[in-house]
């Protein structure tokens, strides 16, 4: 901070402001551990409290759900139903709580891994798969459920997050955009502009990072050389946070605090959460050609469901009985996926003219004639 | 100024900033962003004067990034906004190439058009000012070959000033072609206030009537053609120029009129003529008017070269010797 514009001669980008409140905790936070155990977040540098049980419930219960229905979503690829699905088992505590943590007037930008979270969302799970079933790129109406088509350019979500939220702050409203992605997308340049875009406009974001330590094959260690990817925050004045991404209770909380912290003006927050996913990156994918066993199974005992089940068993919150019911229901809903999935939607091929514009020109609509010509003498031939 | 009520002389590029300056009075939800286009005005002074006046809200100096400028837009869109996106070069659209082809130009169909994405992209284009590198280009095609994106180009003040405002209103993305080399064209724009646009945003123009050849042009080589058929008429030749305007959608209807009453067409174009707006044009007209052709479609344009230096300039782009030498070839054939 030695230079000053002040003496006319030197001029300085240095700004006078201290760089802790945009650090994230040395340690990721935690609030339970690998049991279940309620922990003090001791190192973490902000106040991290522990959700109610009725919300970490709520949490648990998506979870289940989620982690059901996302196994019979796999099950689809192999009944040829499904042409590929990115499974996100393991991950299910970061594409249930971040979710829940989300208000009604908030927006959700997400990526292909995140078929659970829109499940969470509530959109109907027919709809979120019609992607991966190649009946359309995007199934749901993204202006319906404030939640935007999921993104496979990897982190070309983000700069729309940032200008989605600038215009939620620039009508008054106090809604955050919440967008996905990947540790591998932090390497895009789009992650970078898309941070920058957030800070420079204060626009309420929240970028939630799943480092799952994986981009397809490649670790994270030939990604990065930040000390965390939450890191990543600092350089561009947002506030960051590291957290271990298989206890829900703690992504929850972090997430309350990102939330409230872009509520009141503060501009982006930055979560890099720690997690892992258990499946390959998607059906078609052999991941015993890049990662061990061994790896895998030091995973098993982090894993996020069981975790938050041991405490809120030992709460008392549930018990044998709520955990059967709610996996019945976990199983009627993908009884119910299944059934639809198995009905071939009624595709309609001269749709695809429909909306490749607002307003129709007439080269479509002269392709569109071309076509319904060639297949009305088709079927009379 | 709304309550400018007679014709007057303006440059292309006043006829924009007075475009730009209405359409931002009749929509507050239309917000300027790029680089460089606040305090400064843009380096081509396009926005000159509407930060001023309209403020740093809606004339927004974003950081230095174009992917993320335009991809910034795209979630703005997504509120309610209609953006107008300024990329300082043609040369340094490329970074937002991913979001304007992948994103832009494909939200609406993905979402089966619940979204909507009103938004302009201004890219001024073009050789002819001895830039350096990277600044004289004319990437139009890319564009127009993308389903999903409107791509039009102006030659003309008063084009300027009305397409730019149609453009905005749009409910599709347009890709806005502004001829850097014509910024300082001079001609008469009526500015008043009950005014319409005599022409819709997609309609081509016959700028010039005749009856031997017809030529296809667009942007900065409207005007090489107009001088290209004044030259011819000494000579007893008669060229009738069609201002395209739209590259996409394209106005068939007024080419082919043309085409079929001169029987020749020569495409004209600063673009390398490979896989240029000539080689569509070339392959529609020979379709549409096979009949009526007394010759091959001819097209003239930039080698197929990387833009040379601009000591060079002179040779490459399509001037008026080169333009009259495919006339006489299409005469003579
Ligand atoms: C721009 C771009 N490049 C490459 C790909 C192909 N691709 C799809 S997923 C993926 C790995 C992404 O890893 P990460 O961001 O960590 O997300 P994860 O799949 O682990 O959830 C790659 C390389 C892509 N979708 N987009
Ligand atoms: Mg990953």
């Amino acid at each position: 901070m030695g230079l000053s514009s002040d003496d006319g001669v030197m001029q300085s980008t240095a700004r006078q402001v201290g760089v802790e409140h945009l650090l994230p905790s040395p340690e990721p936070v935690r609030l339970l551990d690998e049991h279940g155990t309620q922990v003090l977040p001791s190192s973490a540098r902000r106040d991290y409290v522990m959700p109610t049980p009725e919300r970490l419930r709520a949490v648990w219960r998506a979870m289940v759900i989620g982690r059901r229905l996302d196994a019979q979503s796999t099950a689809l690829t192999k009944q040829g139903r499904l042409a590929v699905y990115p499974s996100a088992r393991g991950q299910e505590a970061c594409q249930v709580a971040p979710v829940l943590s989300l208000g009604p007037g908030d927006w959700l930008f997400p990526t292909y891994r995140e078929s659970m979270a829109l499940f969470t969302r509530g959109i109907d799970e027919v709809e979120v798969l019609s992607l991966l079933r190649g009946d359309r790129h995007c199934g749901y109406d993204p202006m319906r459920h404030r939640t935007a088509a999921q993104c496979t350019p990897l982190a070309t979500q983000l700069p729309h997050a940032a200008g989605a939220a600038y215009g939620m702050k620039r009508r008054g409203e106090d809604g955050v955009a919440l967008a996905f992605v990947g540790d591998g997308g932090t390497s895009e340049g789009d992650f970078h502009e898309g941070l920058n875009f957030a800070a420079v406009f204060g626009a309420p974001v929240v970028f939630f990072v799943q480092n799952n330590n994986y981009a397809i094959s490649v670790p994270l260690s030939k990604q990065t050389k930040a000390p965390s990817l939450a890191y990543k925050g600092i350089g561009y004045g947002i506030s960051s946070e590291q957290v271990d991404g298989n206890d829900a209770a703690a992504v929850l909380s972090v997430m309350d605090v990102a939330l409230a912290h872009c509520r009141s003006g503060n501009g982006p927050f930055l979560i890099e959460a720690h997690t892992y996913r258990m499946e390959a990156h998607t059906n078609a994918d052999d991941a015993t050609r890049y990662r061990t066993g061994e790896e895998v199974s030091t995973w098993i005992s982090r894993d996020p469901v069981t975790r938050l089940e041991a405490w809120l068993r030992e709460r008392g919150v549930i018990d044998d009985e709520t955990v059967a019911a709610v996996q019945a229901e976990a199983e009627e809903q993908a009884a119910s996926l299944r059934d639809r999935m198995h009905d071939d939607a009624t595709l309609r091929p001269m749709s695809l003219f429909d909306n490749v514009f607002a307003t129709p020109t007439p080269q479509v609509r002269a392709a569109e004639a071309m076509v319904r010509a060639e297949s009305e003498a088709g079927e009379q031939a | 100024m709304s309550a400018m009520t007679s014709v007057q002389r303006l440059t292309l590029a006043k006829g924009l900033n007075q475009g730009l300056r209405k359409a931002m009075e009749d929509d507050p939800k239309v917000v300027l962003m790029g680089e460089d286009v606040g305090k400064l005005g843009g380096v081509f002074r396009i926005t000159e004067g509407l930060q001023k006046d309209f403020g740093e809200d809606r004339v927004i100096d974003t950081p230095l990034a174009e992917s993320g400028i335009v991809g910034t837009a795209v979630g703005l869109a997504l509120r309610g906004y209609r953006p107008v996106v300024e990329i300082q070069f043609d040369g340094f659209i490329y970074p937002a190439f991913d979001q304007i082809v992948s994103q832009v130009a494909k939200l609406h169909a993905r979402s089966l058009g619940h979204l909507k994405l009103p938004m302009v992209i201004r890219v001024p284009f073009g050789g002819g000012i001895g830039a350096v590198e990277h600044h004289s280009e004319s990437n139009e095609a890319y564009f127009a070959h993308t389903a999903g994106l409107r791509v039009v180009a102006v030659s003309d003040p008063a084009d300027a000033y009305w397409m730019i405002q149609q453009a905005i209103r749009s409910d599709d993305p347009v890709m806005f072609y502004e001829p850097k080399r014509r910024y300082h064209e001079r001609a008469e724009v009526e500015l008043d206030e009950a005014a319409e646009a005599p022409l819709p945003l997609h309609r081509a123009r016959v700028t010039r009537e005749g009856t031997d050849v017809t030529l296809l042009a667009y942007g900065p080589t409207v005007k090489t053609c107009l001088q290209a058929a004044e030259a011819a008429a000494a000579e007893g030749k008669s060229l009738e120029v069609v201002d395209l305007r739209s590259l996409s959608p394209l106005d068939l209807d007024t080419i082919t009129t043309s085409v079929k009453k001169t029987g020749r067409a020569v495409t004209v174009h600063e673009a390398a003529t490979f896989l240029g707006m000539g080689a569509e044009l070339a392959a529609l007209v020979q379709r549409e008017c096979f009949h009526h052709l007394e010759a091959p479609v001819l097209r003239v344009g930039g080698y197929n070269i990387p833009y040379p230096p601009s000591r060079f300039e002179e040779e490459f782009l399509p001037g008026l010797d080169r333009v009259l030498d495919a006339v006489d070839e299409s005469l003579a054939y």
